[in-house]
């Protein structure tokens, strides 16, 4: 057989490409850079024929201020970056959750600190995506584990980022957005797609910031015929800044009990061998595929191991977690990183269970063995 | 379930990762399973590169390749660095217009004029990693000829096509003799 053609072999940033467009993007802006760029040069190329917008922007503040102007202009927006331009993005995503503006940040995590090695892989960025930008805001960040579920993953950003009106990371590492591998996508008719929902009443009575049963306001477009307000400051039903503390109040707890009280969780992880698991290992992104290796291969030595994955980074899989560390009698935390997964690890654990972290930061995958041996440590110590 | 892990190292410039992809889709339309990842420095072209392949009829975790079953050397830096990650039955192909010192190994062993033999039959420096390609599928039976002739053709520049199509069939042919003269 030397000629399926069922699959293709496509990498982690052209499976983000390719979701987008089945979500319906139809705006990027960003500033190129390692090991993103795959993500701007495909939409560079696919925008234009589906009748979208590509801007290469002078930086990347810039470019979140154009994504976030498109998504109240009425489209589906999104840029991509990795840890340097991340940084610089902050201050308008702190905007766009405050302002309630759907968008898709798309960070490819390289080793850092700073500029630090371009082409290398890393996760210092978890901690980032949850508190880079100030103040007490709410966040979501999604974090693929192949190109299979990049593709996927990106869909479900965008979903989330129009039903919540929230800004959505996803959060990609090196490996993960560089890695090609054979993939079967679905077709774009078969692909679950949300949108903003838009309002209903008079425009003359209209308060764009009273939200829906949902927690969430209607959101029109500028040119519907709605006259609104947008603004970084606290602000009351109707759009206008207010210096009442409890307005304040009401509005910061709304943006979180959006998401939090959101039905099925917004909040979610893969369980893999977990039912009986005495040691489980908690790993994300690309660092999963090793542990899911050291995993089977503990479990054919006779070591009843599991793996828990977070799919989402932010929210936290608390409720997950807390299970397996109930049951369990130590925990791995794998990561490319000096510690960040397992700092929620800890917390949420709250003690229950040993909290075994292993890290790794000269710029290499951690390998299935390195984990296989902290899981055949770890298991000499429980019996 | 058999797992066969390629490396293919040189020069920045080379298109080894090109060859990469070129070897991972071939796979695919042979209806396996692969993986294809790199690493490489920030320069483009003049660093060190390097593409691992990963081919499979079950699923692939861990995306990297250890210990090597085939591996390409296309320098000699190349060549010293993962010379010892090979699998003590495995097969290193060695380009001798770049690589002098070619270690001991108890594996397999081959040495090919790659370099000379794409500017020799094609006029082009630049197809070397096709005709790499050629001669490591013509040794190896990694992937069908038909698959890789199909994924290189697929890959490369519309106006290019003869020229790959040569330089794929000089790498075949490289393969070939070498076979033929083993079975003497």
């Amino acid at each position: 057989m030397a000629n399926d053609r069922r699959a293709q072999l496509l990498s982690g940033n052209e499976a983000c490409v390719r979701g987008a467009l089945a979500a319906g993007v139809r705006f990027f802006a960003g500033y190129p850079i390692t090991p993103s760029t795959e993500i701007a040069e495909g939409l560079a190329a696919a925008l234009p024929k589906v009748g979208g917008t590509f801007i290469q922007m002078e930086d990347e503040i810039a470019s979140m201020g154009a994504v976030i102007g498109a998504s109240l202009a009425g489209v589906k927006a999104m840029t991509a970056t990795s840890g340097p331009g991340f940084s610089l993005k902050q201050e308008n995503i702190g905007f766009a959750a405050m302002a309630e503006v759907p968008c898709v940040i798309v960070d490819v995590q390289r080793y850092g600190p700073s500029t630090g090695l371009p082409t290398s892989p890393a996760q210092g960025d978890i901690m980032q995506a949850r508190w880079g930008t100030h103040g007490d805001h709410p966040i979501i960040a999604l974090m693929p584990a192949s190109v299979r579920e990049t593709f996927d993953l990106t869909v479900e950003a965008f979903n989330l980022a129009e039903e919540l009106r929230t800004p959505v990371i996803l959060l990609l590492d090196e490996i993960v957005g560089h890695m090609r591998e054979r993939v079967e996508l679905p077709p774009d008719e078969s692909v679950h797609v949300v949108n903003r929902t838009k309002p209903v009443e008079d425009p003359e009575t209209f308060q764009p910031y009273k939200p829906g049963p949902n927690l969430v306001p209607p959101m029109p477009a500028f040119g519907d015929g709605y006259h609104f307000h947008v603004t970084g400051l606290a602000h009351d039903e109707s759009g206008f800044p207010t210096g009442r503390g409890q307005d304040a109040d009401r509005l910061v707890r709304r943006l979180h009990a959006k998401i939090q009280n959101r039905k099925p969780p917004v909040a979610r992880a893969e369980e893999w061998q977990l039912e009986d698991a005495e040691i489980v290992v908690v790993a994300a992104g690309s660092v999963a595929r090793s542990a899911r290796a050291a995993v089977r291969e503990a479990r054919v030595r006779g070591i009843k191991a599991g793996l828990l994955r977070p799919i989402t980074a932010w929210p936290f899989p608390e409720n997950e977690v807390r299970e397996a560390a109930r049951r369990a009698a130590a925990m791995i935390v794998p990561e490319l990183n000096l510690g960040q997964i397992v700092r929620e690890v800890e917390r949420v654990s709250g003690g229950e269970t040993k909290i075994v972290p292993l890290n790794r930061i000269d710029a290499e995958l951690i390998t299935p063995a390195e984990i296989l041996e902290r899981i055949q440590e770890v298991a000499a110590h429980v019996d | 379930m058999s797992t066969t892990e390629v490396r293919l190292s040189g020069f920045g410039g080379q298109g080894l990762i090109t060859a990469g992809i070129i070897l991972a889709e071939a796979a695919i339309l042979d209806g396996k399973n692969a993986v294809q990842s790199q690493s490489y420095g920030p320069e483009a072209r003049g660093g060190a590169s390097k593409a691992e392949v990963i081919i499979s009829d079950g699923d692939i975790e861990y995306p990297k390749v250890g210990d090597a079953d085939v591996f390409l050397a296309m320098s000699q830096a190349a060549c010293d660095k993962y010379a010892k990650a090979l699998r003590p039955s495995g097969v290193l192909i060695v380009d001798t217009d770049h690589v002098k010192n070619v270690p001991a190994f108890s594996g397999k062993t081959y040495s090919v004029p790659i370099t000379k033999i794409a500017v020799r039959e094609t006029g082009k420096e630049l197809v070397a990693n096709i005709v790499a390609l050629g001669v490591l599928v013509g040794l190896t039976g990694l992937v069908s000829r038909e698959a890789l002739e199909t994924a290189v053709l697929d890959r490369v520049p519309p106006k290019t096509k003869d020229l790959n199509k040569q330089a794929l069939a000089a790498g075949f042919a490289a393969a070939e003799e070498i076979l033929g003269k083993e079975g003497e």
